[in-house]
């Protein structure tokens, strides 16, 4: 019986029912809230015993529904307490940043009070060690996420957020099915028991369909590729804290999942299932990293990025020995760093330039902007992977993991998946590396979009169907004005897609040249603010510490992962 | 043939359905005799209260003493062998949480009951009157309280009419109004025919078996099923197929009071043109005595018969689910949507009974746990769609920023909603689910479960649109609050914290049901 994993779940719960009461300071009320859960988060981890960190500690078990043989079952091991800590760490950098940009949509203690019970959610799927709590807790995300992109989303947020529900319920609904089949057989909810018996006394056929059914499920949530189309549409339309979150936290709920339950449960269904988990895997990675060539907005491009990262996690997963599963779990607390810090950075510079289009965007954001673009260099050179960074480890682990590969699964075959995977890892490069000669580098003059392409009717239509996407609130004169104005100036239909009527009137005028440049001139472009760099800097921290000393979160996950993974398995 | 004929009446047993009789007749005489003033309609709204506290009351202590209570027995003697007494009324726990749920949902329904009569004002010369409402209205309760103590096919069919002929009158007490006579008139047909099928159905079965009494229908089928087993073909093989033929007819019946596919399509008008709180009575109340009869027949009476039904039930239950989910989606009217997400949940409450044979006690339970979160989050729907409605008319887009102009209104509904959709913070129905998900999966029907998932999913698209519309800025100029409505509020109010409870510890109702 321990008090700090009830203390995790129930202060922001209770920080969510007394939020409304702080009315005009609830900004603060959050941060405060927030800064308690990270502290206690860090007592956490300070009183976790690190000497022992495959055992589950600072347990809890009170029954809560015997009727459902449900019990208030939390815990933590070297497994889920990286996550505990990164999810309350994220969550109060979210506030701190919301404490300088407020939203969009207004209706701030609204969005506190959302903020707080989505942390509930995330930090309970992390301590749960009920299957059922699990469940409970992997659910409470869906609605407060939902009203997230719906209320405070772009422009397509309504499409977006039920895009976002119901695929994700239907994963919920799946995984559930499988959970109640593992319960039927094993007749009992505890997962550290049942983590301890590694699939014992579960038949083999029971064990293939409940890892499908709970792997479908959280494969939705992961995202798994055919199963990610949810994702890019929620991560672009969510509004900046929305994304980090989604990206940061909410992903890693799925793939939590394959390694606290379907892998150590279920051993002879994931042995049974894992070419197909890495063959999706590695589709997803070269998947992800193709779409994110043709992307065109920044954030779908780092959304997609995610799909292609998360493949890699996957990818650890499936082949079920301990280095593929250190390299997912370091994988996934690095992907949410480092993706918590670019979707921050996206959200900045959409906040600034009023779009996230990277042709709109132009080049020179290093002249304009020195430090967001230094810091967006930073963040997508960690993603990519470079060596000394946190996003290397994790990918490295899970190819070396596909590389020598559980003896149950045919190695051949995982070779050919590390191949295919390594070839992700150029194209991850390739689309980063094209990402930043686009925006950050080249000359600021350069903005205005190539004349080249536009002339075709096809080009045209394409940045007129845009224009009205971004200017959606503006009247249709403005709409007509940007048509009007195309031929003459294409930077006017940036200026429509920002600031609407204004933009067009100004490329109504005679000598649009100059207007633009006036326009420009007067365009109040504020480089990194106080509360972006408090938001910022400890990830960027965290990227470099996890790069460079790789162990501080190994250390903690390797003995778990062979706990996990059972005696049978060689380190 | 000398003193067993002379029953004797223990009145205990039947104090519940009695109190709710003599209540009803006190309001009629009340209505009859005391001077026409204004707040008359309250008081015998109140008078109303009173006597469903009274008989909810008597169900309490009832359920508390623990003790199975019997009574119109016949005696053994008269059957012609050694088995126990047959009693037509027998109160034991599955008669007590049945009639509980029905004297809860009763309450509500009065409270709504006291605003819609309030609301049609003296103005217009009282176009709803109070004594008959009220009348009637305990006359279904009575009967509903009645339906689960039956345990002969009489009774059953007599307790099911109580629960539905004053129904009718009810929905077309508001004359003038062609909707409301077109759906009594609807629903009149809809159940004159599901009587005379149940009729067909009790016919045969009393010919077959020889007895009104189910458990003496279960015995007389379970011998007739041993001498099948002995002599291929012949008469028991005839009376075999004449009970299947029976038991399709009787279930037939009870899927009209049910709604369920394919005896659905009435659902939606009627509980459209009827007066709210009537939609309500019917969408609970009446549900759950249909329920209630179909479990006694199927569980008390048929039991035997459990493999011919139980896939007939499951199929019936996924094409419900699917049905009332699908139709919803496209509904623009409040009460519209509440009525096919009624028929829909009437598929989750009938999934279970399909794993009858697996797990007999895990399916009723489950079924009637549903049931209990179903009541309680459906109530809060209607009752918050009763002070909606009043005002503002009943489309969807009424709805539109509730949330930020009448705050305690527009989060209840909000509540019920995901409560209905099975998501969290509405963790009653998030835990109704997983009981019915695990009935139906310890039973072995990997395919029932499948269909859930995907209804699940179908159901929250329309709950979370609905939901996503209280949450929405307010349209330009819509600054109107819901009116404050004592009654009805109250009603909100009492049926959102019993959600609450029911959220918070659901194993008050598992306890209660299990």
């Amino acid at each position: 019986m321990s008090w700090l994993p009830i203390a995790l779940v129930a202060v922001p719960l209770l920080g969510a029912l007394i939020a409304p009461a702080a009315r005009d300071r609830a900004v603060t009320w959050g941060i405060a809230i927030s800064a308690v859960v990270l502290a206690l988060a860090v007592t956490l981890a300070a009183v976790f015993d690190h000497a022992r960190p495959a055992a589950m500690q600072l347990r809890t078990d009170r029954p809560w529904i015997p009727g459902l043989g449900l019990r208030f079952h939390l815990g933590v091991d070297g497994v889920s307490l990286p996550l505990v800590v990164l999810t309350a760490l994220l969550t109060f950098l979210c506030f701190v940043h919301l404490a300088g940009h407020p939203p969009a949509g207004g209706r701030t203690g609204a969005l506190v009070v959302t903020l707080l019970v989505l942390e509930v959610g995330m930090i309970g799927t992390f301590l749960a060690l009920d299957l059922l709590l699990f469940f409970v807790f992997f659910e409470v995300v869906l609605v407060p996420m939902y009203f997230v992109i719906a209320l405070w989303g772009g422009a397509g947020r309504r499409a977006a957020a039920l895009k976002f529900i119901l695929y994700t319920l239907l994963g919920s609904a799946v995984l559930l099915i499988g959970l109640l089949v593992v319960w039927t057989q094993a007749g009992t909810l505890d997962m550290v028991a049942l983590a301890g018996r590694h699939g014992s006394g579960i038949a083999r056929s029971a064990q293939i369909v409940a890892f499908l059914a709970i792997g479908l499920g959280l494969a939705v949530k992961t995202p798994m590729w055919p199963l990610h189309t949810w994702l890019p549409d929620a991560h672009t339309e969510a509004p900046t804290v929305g994304s980090v979150l989604l990206a940061g936290v909410l992903l890693k709920m799925g793939s939590y999942g394959f390694a606290r339950i379907a892998i150590p449960v279920l051993p002879e269904g994931a042995a049974a299932l894992a070419p197909w988990l890495g063959a999706l895997a590695v589709v997803g990675i070269v998947y992800g990293s193709l779409a994110c060539l043709a992307q065109r907005d920044l954030k779908r491009m780092i959304a997609y990025s995610s799909v292609g990262h998360m493949g890699f996690v996957l990818l650890g997963f499936a082949s079920l020995t301990p280095v593929g599963l250190n390299g997912a779990l370091f994988a996934n607390v690095a992907h949410g760093l480092i993706t918590g810090l670019l979707f921050f950075l996206a959200g900045a510079v959409k906040e600034r330039y009023g779009t996230a289009d990277m042709r709109r965007l132009g080049g020179g954001m290093l002249r304009r902007l020195p430090y967001v673009a230094s810091l967006l260099t930073f963040a997508c050179v960690a993603s990519l992977g470079l060596p000394g960074l946190a996003g290397f480890w994790g990918e490295m682990l899970a190819l070396l993991g596909a590389f020598r590969p559980a003896a149950v699964v045919s190695r051949p075959l995982f070779l050919v998946f590390m191949a295919v995977g390594g070839l992700g890892t150029v194209l991850t490069a390739a689309y980063f590396l094209r990402m930043l000669s686009r925006v950050t580098h080249g000359r600021p003059v350069e903005t205005i979009p190539p004349g080249p392409p536009l002339a075709t009717a096809e080009g045209v239509r394409e940045v007129l169907s845009e224009a009205g996407e971004g200017a959606e609130p503006v009247e249709p004169v403005a709409a007509a004005a940007a048509v009007a104005a195309l031929e003459r100036e294409p930077e006017a239909v940036a200026d429509v897609g920002e600031a609407g009527a204004t933009g067009a009137a100004r490329a109504l005028g005679a000598g649009a040249a100059d207007a633009v440049e006036t326009g420009q001139g007067k365009r109040p472009f504020r480089d990194v603010t106080a509360h972006e760099l408090a938001a910022w800097l400890p990830l960027v921290a965290l990227i470099v510490l996890f790069g460079l000393w790789p162990k501080a979160l190994l250390a903690v996950t390797t003995p778990a992962v062979q706990a996990l993974l059972g005696p049978g398995v060689a380190p | 043939m000398t003193g067993g004929v002379i029953q004797s009446i223990d009145y205990a047993a039947v104090a519940a359905p009695l109190v709710l009789v003599l209540v009803a007749g006190l309001v009629l005489l009340l209505d009859a005799f005391l001077p026409a003033r204004p707040g008359g309609a309250r008081a015998l709204g109140l008078v109303t209260l009173g006597g469903l506290a009274a008989a909810l009351a008597v169900v309490a202590v009832q359920a508390a003493s623990g003790e199975t209570r019997r009574t119109f027995c016949v005696p053994a003697s008269l059957a012609g062998e050694s088995a126990a007494a047959s009693c037509s009324f027998v109160a034991d726990r599955f008669t007590l949480v049945v009639a509980a749920i029905v004297l809860a949902a009763g309450l509500v329904v009065v409270l709504l009951s006291m605003t819609e009569i309030a609301g049609t004002g003296p103005g217009e010369g009282g176009r709803i009157p109070a004594g008959e409402w009220y009348f009637l209205l305990l006359a279904t309760l009575a009967g509903a309280v009645l339906l689960p103590a039956s345990r002969d096919l009489l009774m059953l069919v007599v307790s099911l009419e109580l629960v539905s002929l004053p129904v009718f009158a009810l929905t077309a007490l508001r004359r003038h109004d062609g909707r409301a006579s077109e759906a009594a008139l609807k629903l009149f047909l809809v159940s004159v025919v599901s009587t005379a099928i149940t009729l067909f159905g009790v016919s045969l079965l009393y010919g077959v078996t020889g007895s009104v009494h189910l458990d003496r229908i279960d015995a007389a089928l379970r011998t007739t099923g041993d001498t099948v087993g002995g002599t291929v073909g012949g008469t028991a093989g005839d009376m075999a197929q004449v009970t299947a033929v029976a038991t399709v007819l009787v279930v037939a019946g009870f899927a009209f009071k049910i709604a369920a596919v394919p005896f659905h399509f009435w659902a939606a008008d009627v509980y459209h043109g009827a007066p709210i709180p009537v939609a309500a009575l019917l969408s609970v109340v009446s549900k759950a005595s249909g329920f209630a009869g179909l479990i006694l027949l199927l569980t008390s009476a048929l039991p035997e018969r459990a493999a011919l039904w139980a896939p007939g039930v499951a199929v019936v239950a996924a094409l419900t689910m699917t049905a009332g989910n699908v139709l919803a989606m496209r509904q623009r009217a409040a009460v519209r949507l509440l009525a096919w997400s009624s028929v829909a949940q009437s598929g989750y409450i009938l999934a279970p009974l399909a794993a009858y044979a697996a797990g007999p006690r895990v399916a009723v339970g489950a079924s009637i746990a549903y049931l209990v979160f179903y009541a309680a989050m459906n109530l809060i729907a209607f009752a918050v769609v009763m002070l909606v409605s009043q005002r503002e008319g009943g489309d969807l887009e009424a709805y539109r920023g509730l949330a930020s102009r009448s705050p305690a209104a527009g989060l209840s509904l909000a509540f019920a909603l995901v409560c209905l959709a099975g998501l969290p913070p509405g963790l009653a129905g998030l835990f109704a689910k997983i009981v019915v998900f695990r009935a139906v999966v310890d039973g072995g029907l990997g395919w029932l479960a499948v269909v859930m998932a995907a209804n699940t999913v179908a159901g929250l698209y329309y709950y979370i649109a609905w939901t996503a519309r209280l949450f929405a800025p307010p349209a330009a100029g819509e600054s109107r609050t819901v009116p404050a409505r004592a009654a009805a509020g109250a009603a909100v109010a009492v049926t959102v914290a019993v959600t609450v409870v029911f959220s918070v510890a659901p194993q008050v109702v598992l306890s209660m049901t299990g």
